[in-house]
């Protein structure tokens, strides 16, 4: 029943996380990946939103990407799980569908 | 052996600032020939492409929003609007292109492929879907 949602661009630059967010289900995955991790993070203005997300979805970040733009797991906020490619790749297949928002 | 599955295109940009639009159309026209179960969603700037009346003579760019109005021969006959993006953008339905379907089982009477919805009711489609594509 549930989708992956993926979010790979920065909140302060696109709405893919604002429409993602508008659209997913309750209970959906969503992902953040590449520039999307930036939505990840404490202080910033998307925190909140992202804080309260957290609480209705099961929200995850690219430990690879986190770490290729020098943010640390301690920066990320509460409720989000930090993941691997290889973990990328099983939320995939856990999953009944994959939503891209590019 | 054929399989059909339900594949939402989700078109989320402006037509020709990008080439996301064209793209998105010329991939649903290709997929339409597998026969699949195909609908199209308009959100955020997406609902741009619809707008009635694109000139782009002033632009050196093919205006190919004329094509939509074939998707209906393509068998493609869902095409979801997502009202609160509309709103957002001061649009209402008025604005956009009518785009319908004949159905050869009542004589090809003209139906309606254009389908207001809201942010609810899409999210309740793409949970529907076997597959989506972004745009």
């Amino acid at each position: 029943m549930a989708t992956l949602h993926t979010v790979n661009k920065s909140p302060f630059e696109r709405n893919a996380l604002d429409t993602c967010l508008r659209l997913a289900k309750q209970g959906s995955g969503i992902l953040f990946l590449e520039d999307g991790v930036y939505g990840a993070l404490k202080g910033t203005a998307a925190s909140e939103k992202v804080a309260k997300a957290a609480g209705e979805h099961k929200v995850y970040v690219l430990g690879p990407d986190l770490a290729a733009r020098g943010m640390q797991e301690d920066q990320i906020l509460d409720g989000i799980q930090v993941v691997d490619y290889a973990g990328f790749v099983d939320l995939a297949a856990e999953h009944d569908r994959v939503n891209a928002w590019l | 052996m054929s399989i059909t599955k339900r594949l939402m295109y989700v078109n989320r940009r402006a037509p020709y600032g990008t080439i996301y639009a064209l793209e998105s159309l010329e991939v649903v026209l290709i997929g339409a020939a597998f026969e699949q179960d195909v609908s199209l969603a308009f959100v955020d700037d997406g609902v741009y492409q619809l707008v009635k009346g694109q000139n782009t003579t002033g632009i050196g760019v093919k205006n190919f929003s004329p094509a939509y109005a074939a998707l209906g021969d393509y068998d493609v006959k869902k095409i979801y609007i997502e009202k609160e993006s509309l709103d957002q953008r001061g649009l209402s339905m008025d604005d956009l292109q009518h785009l319908t379907w004949e159905d050869e089982n009542e004589d090809y009477a003209e139906k309606e492929s254009m389908h207001l919805v809201s942010r609810e009711e899409l999210a309740d489609l793409l949970e529907e879907q076997d597959v989506v594509f972004s745009f």
